[in-house]
């Protein structure tokens, strides 16, 4: 895979390089701001974007920005957001801004990087057009809500947490230590629960279920 | 003024008696001297009136007044210990321009129409009354002791008591004297160094100290994610890294394994922290998100309610934010709620904020529970904090905070 990766901090710009290197992929660009973003994917075309939240010059949201627009603008450039806090503002933000082109996009707490292999498993999910929220954040996404949600057993929630995540039936199965066949089960279960008619896709059901959880919040 | 209730020997032999003649003393002096001046202005305005040039003096005597009162304000440190600010508000004087606008914004003070006519009093009577006391306290002192350097001539015997009785009566003197400086100095300084001004200031500095404290939590906020934050998510990046390159179940491995899980906690605490010193949410959007941010956070269900028409003053953003931090935290170990509900609207320019809860109420703002701090922070922006919480519930705090 071919990446540009927008990161202030050196240590971490450098360090995110060698990982991705380890692995296989190609870091074509490193920008260490906002403004420096877009030509950058312009210039090299990349599989998927990394960007950090938080970047000069103003330090606040530059990151969050500079991805939202370049959604609108090549709305088929999976992107991954880092963050350094749990937000489900920006979170829910980035989902929103999908233009309906079905490209991956990912929002993960930058703990994440230092679980090595699950991060670069994740970054390929959002290359390969999945969704993939932060555990954090589902968490609280799911905290809140209380009328459909509740209708759910304990169970059913778990499962829809990790779905969200951008897991398969399979990683659910094993991540729950239960069979692939009680993962569909509940996914039935909680999708007709929530109102939302059964999918083969996974990914568009992900999506159908946050986009069901914003839609609350 | 305290000088004169303690021992005569302990007052008599300290410097107030003199440090009084010496305020008395300057005191005839500036009267003497602006009253002389005042009249001039007076008489040299009325004259010259009929060619306009000489109504300018009625201004000059206004604004010179100002000068006797930053006099008389110095020079009360003669027998008052303590400070007496310029009570005017700081106005710059570069150029011309400034210096007119610098008139007229003095004109328009109330304070300075205080201290001109604090300065006619002064000129018209109070340096009077501080000649005529000095003028009785040495006066008859003064005469016993010189009729005995007459007397010494003829009647020797007689001069020895006429000095001792003019020494008492000068020991004794000192009071009436040191009582008047003492009045006189009280006088000015309610007139000169106003109680409301003096509050004013009070609360321009706090705001500037929550101000300058809000800057510094921005600074350690930043320092912190820019520096240590990094730092173990790299560590933690490079752990994750070795921990591929040992062999499984290994004793380096199992040691790399902990490592790595301590570097995460620690990743979590000081994410924890850093959200406490200062919310990043709050700054890139504003109240009503932040507030959103806090109910998902919170273990049970918060409905927020925030209607606002933009973005509000920083200070009143972040004391709001922590009212309603701090109310969830003590819905969430205090009050045994199952669901919470914030709300905020905009009243007249002030920001109206509740935090209900249906627990069991008697919330306490003495028992340790942050609602103390919180009505410092609340206050510290001019803000009025309530609380009711009757035994049985329901929680109600109220914050409302001017937005203007």
């Amino acid at each position: 895979m071919r990446v540009v990766l927008a990161e202030d901090g050196v240590l971490l710009r450098e360090g995110l390089v060698g990982l991705l290197q380890r692995f296989g992929h190609d870091v074509v660009a490193a920008v260490p701001d906002a403004t420096g973003v877009a030509a950058a994917v312009d210039d090299t075309d990349p599989d998927v974007l990394i960007t950090d939240v938080r970047l000069p010059p103003t330090f606040t949201d530059e990151g969050l920005r500079a991805a939202v627009a370049l959604r609108a603008r090549r709305p088929t450039l999976p992107i991954l957001v880092l963050s350094q806090y749990v937000e489900q503002t920006y979170a829910a933000e980035l989902l929103d801004s999908d233009a309906g082109a079905g490209a991956g996009v990912g929002y993960l707490l930058k703990d994440r990087i230092g679980d090595v292999e699950e991060f670069v498993a994740a970054l390929e999910r959002v290359a390969a057009g999945h969704t993939v929220v932060d555990p954090y954040v589902v968490r609280q996404l799911l905290g809140r809500r209380k009328d459909p949600l509740l209708r759910l057993t304990p169970r059913e929630r778990e499962v829809l947490g990790l779905m969200a995540e951008g897991r398969s039936n399979a990683a659910i199965a094993r991540a729950m230590v239960i069979t692939e066949a009680a993962v569909a089960k509940h996914i039935s279960g909680l999708l007709i629960k929530l109102d939302l008619p059964p999918d083969a896709d996974d990914h568009r059901r992900v999506r159908a279920v946050l986009a069901y959880l914003r839609g609350r919040s | 003024m305290q000088a004169l209730a303690r021992k005569p020997t302990w007052f008599l032999r300290s410097a107030w008696p003199w440090r009084s003649l010496g305020y008395l003393v300057s005191g005839v002096l500036l009267g003497a001297v602006t009253g002389t001046a005042y009249l001039f202005l007076a008489i040299g305005g009325a004259a010259l009136a009929i060619v306009l040039v000489g109504l300018l003096a009625f201004p000059a005597m206004v604004l010179l007044s100002m000068y006797v009162a930053r006099f008389e304000r110095w020079r009360l440190r003669l027998v008052d210990p303590d400070p007496a600010p310029d009570p005017h508000r700081p106005v710059p004087t570069g150029t011309w321009r400034e210096r007119r606008q610098w008139i007229v914004a003095r004109l328009r003070e109330p304070v300075t129409w205080r201290e001109f006519g604090y300065a006619m009093v002064s000129c018209l009577a109070l340096w009077w009354v501080d000649l005529t006391i000095i003028g009785v306290a040495l006066y008859m002192p003064g005469l016993l002791i010189g009729s005995s350097v007459v007397a010494a001539e003829e009647e020797p015997l007689l001069s020895v008591p006429l000095v001792v009785l003019g020494l008492v009566m000068l020991l004794i003197a000192a009071y009436p004297l040191t009582a008047w400086a003492g009045a006189r100095a009280a006088m000015t300084r309610a007139i000169l160094v106003p109680l409301d001004e003096r509050l004013g200031e009070a609360v321009r500095s706090r705001a500037r100290l929550v101000d300058a404290f809000e800057v510094e939590r921005r600074r350690i906020e930043r320092d912190l994610h820019d520096g240590a934050q990094q730092r173990l998510v790299a560590l933690s990046l490079k752990l994750g890294l070795a921990r591929l390159d040992l062999a499984p179940g290994s004793p380096a491995a199992t040691q790399v394994a902990e490592a790595h899980e301590l570097a995460k906690e620690a990743l979590d605490e000081l994410r924890e922290l850093i959200r406490g010193v200062h919310p990043q949410v709050l700054t890139d959007r504003g109240l009503p998100a932040a507030v959103d941010d806090l109910a998902g956070r919170a273990p049970v269900p918060v409905h927020t309610d925030l209607v606002l028409p933009g973005r509000l003053p920083g200070p009143v953003e972040l004391a709001a934010y922590f009212v309603v931090a701090e109310a969830l935290t003590n819905v969430a170990r205090h009050s045994g709620a199952t669901r919470a509900a914030v709300r905020a609207r905009m009243r007249e320019a002030r920001l109206v904020l509740e935090v209900s809860d249906d627990g069991r109420g008697g919330a306490d703002p003495g028992a340790g529970s942050g609602l103390a701090g919180l009505a410092d922070r609340v206050a510290a922006v001019d803000g009025a904090l309530t609380l009711t919480s009757p035994a049985g519930g329901p929680t109600l705090i109220r914050a409302e905070l001017p937005c203007g």
